[in-house]
């Protein structure tokens, strides 16, 4: 075949994974897997490999293997990435070494305990908080938001809780009180949505210190994060919100009315009505 | 006890001051060789010489800023130290601990400063 | 959330030093911290050793002999270096902290441009002025004194 040297200049790949098995309590070791070197392969697919082909004991979160679930988020190379996300030709390395987040606890193998930062999230309320349940639970229209008004928190709503940016914060590396960036990030995404009325709720757990004081902007987080949320960003941004909270300087925002649909909008001839309201 | 949320706009707001405050301190003091400004040294020769540190000892704004800047830097070091402490993860009662050995460590250094500026003001001034 | 008793894996102090593979503001965000330790240790024995001016010129005297030499001198300009690095990188922090200079929120298109990209300019300029005024000040206590 009149393959280039390139390609064939390496037929298999090291993988270096570190193993962890909580059942022989011992201290987690690397352990060398060599595979074939496939054009186009992903981390991901080179742990399937190992599985099912040489070590079927091994274990990790993944799932939609296209970089939109957030399970697969591992110490790749010594940066936090996805492993669907991350092709072995992009490492430039004859080593894949996988261990797994730093920052959580490893339950096994590469299986991180996420938990602590599912309840910072949690405690941070992320979801919309209005007062008018009547409305939510019977909606005569949408909530009305601007394009502008979108704009400014869309992009913290692409963030998949991969846990990448909590392994790469130096504050969360020490310190488990500090909310850590996903949390923020997604608390900052809420506070800005126009059709939310969250902040003084919110504001409880942001103006302690399980609040942003403890971000110094290392910028660890946006760097490694996968989707482009720029968790950094929206710390910086909603420092900026809490100081002018406390100097008494913050504009809040109403949340957004509901839009009634316009009465003299006639439905075109040829469409039919929706079905009718089963509850 | 103030919460984080006003703590750290005061140690950026102090910040801000030490800046100023200290940046004038540091041209006196270490670049005087290269920005001269003789009402300040007007002894020549090391800033630190006697005579012109009381030169500058009995000017008002000093007397003023020294205090200032004692009590902005006292504050915004004293805050640092206790947050990078407090990233260490310490157990509850060692917070209040520390908390209080920064209050009370930045209460008394700051009485003994604004006590020296304020003496070597009017010792200065008899001079 | 189910509660599983897992191995401990935090990286530590060892995740403010990082190791490779980390960006620059990483390592600034160490170096604000080292600068800023070492300007409060000397800035509290400072405090002690000037109180010394409201005591009259003997006292004065003694206090500065006692912190002159060698040792002390390069210690002193140390000092001027960390306070010039933690002075200007403050204001970037200042500015960065607050919300400017990181950029708008945007629709995100890989290769990604970060709050991280939008303020490098300030780092850099930060370590350019730090390096300059820290540069004047060797020059005024080593060669100009």
């Amino acid at each position: 075949m009149g393959a280039s040297m390139s390609e064939t200049s390496a037929k298999t790949i090291l993988y270096r994974v570190r193993r962890y098995d909580p059942a022989r309590g011992a201290a987690p070791v690397w352990q060398d897997f060599s595979i074939p070197r496939v054009a186009g392969m992903t981390v991901l697919d080179g742990l399937w490999t190992i599985k099912e082909t040489q070590d079927p004991s091994l274990a990790w979160r993944s799932s939609c293997r296209m970089g939109v679930c957030g399970s697969c988020g591992m110490l790749i190379n010594g940066k936090p990435r996805l492993g669907c996300n991350t092709q072995v030709s992009e490492l430039g390395a004859d080593v894949v070494a996988v261990a797994p987040l730093p920052n959580f606890d490893i339950i096994r193998d590469l299986v991180p305990d996420l938990a602590p930062m599912f309840d910072s999230h949690v405690a941070l309320k992320p979801y919309v908080i209005r007062d008018d349940a009547d409305e939510q639970e019977h909606p005569t229209g949408e909530f009305g938001q601007s394009a502008h008004e979108l704009e400014q928190y869309l992009q913290f709503s692409y963030c998949i809780k991969c846990g990448c940016c909590m392994a790469a914060c130096p504050t969360y590396a020490t310190d488990p009180v500090y909310s850590g960036p996903m949390p923020l990030a997604q608390a900052h995404r809420y506070n800005t949505d126009t059709r939310d009325g969250g902040f003084k709720a919110r504001k409880v757990v942001l103006g302690g210190e399980r609040g942003p004081w403890r971000c110094h902007f290392a910028g660890e987080c946006s760097r490694v994060c996968p989707k482009g949320v720029d968790p950094a960003k929206a710390i910086q941004l909603m420092k900026r919100e809490l100081v002018l909270d406390y100097l008494r300087l913050r504009k809040g925002h109403v949340p957004a009315p509901a839009v009634p649909k316009p009465k003299e909008i006639k439905r075109r001839p040829d469409i039919p009505d929706a079905p009718a309201r089963t509850a | 006890m103030m919460r984080d949320q006003k703590l750290w706009t005061w140690h950026v707001a102090a910040g801000l001051v030490i800046l100023v405050l200290l940046g004038l301190h540091m041209v006196v003091m270490h670049l005087d060789s290269i920005v001269k400004v003789p009402s300040l040294n007007p002894a020549g020769d090391e800033p630190i010489d006697w005579k012109n540190v009381t030169a500058r000892g009995r000017m008002v704004f000093f007397a003023v800023t020294y205090v200032l800047l004692l009590g902005a830097a006292l504050f915004h070091g004293l805050y640092g130290l206790r947050n990078i402490l407090f990233e260490l993860n310490p157990g509850p009662s060692v917070k209040k601990a520390l908390s209080a050995l920064v209050v009370i460590v930045g209460l008394g250094l700051f009485v003994l400063g604004s006590w020296a500026a304020v003496a070597s003001f009017n010792l200065a001034r008899s001079l | 959330m189910p509660r599983v008793q897992g191995l401990p894996n935090r990286l530590g102090i060892r995740g403010w030093v990082g190791g490779g593979r980390w960006g620059l503001e990483r390592y600034l965000y160490t170096l604000h911290r080292v600068t800023g330790l070492g300007l409060l240790l000397y800035f509290l024995l400072h405090i002690l050793v000037t109180t010394s001016r409201a005591f009259g010129p003997e006292a004065w005297e003694r206090a500065m002999g006692a912190v002159s030499g060698g040792v002390f001198k390069i210690g002193e300009y140390l000092v001027f270096a960390a306070f010039a690095f933690h002075a200007v990188n403050g204001i970037r922090l200042v500015i960065v902290e607050l919300g400017w200079g990181v950029g708008k929120p945007i629709e995100p298109v890989y290769p990604y441009r970060t709050s991280v990209d939008a303020q490098r300019f300030l780092a850099v300029g930060a370590l350019l002025i730090a390096g300059i005024i820290a540069a004047l000040g060797a020059a005024d206590l080593f060669l100009l004194d």
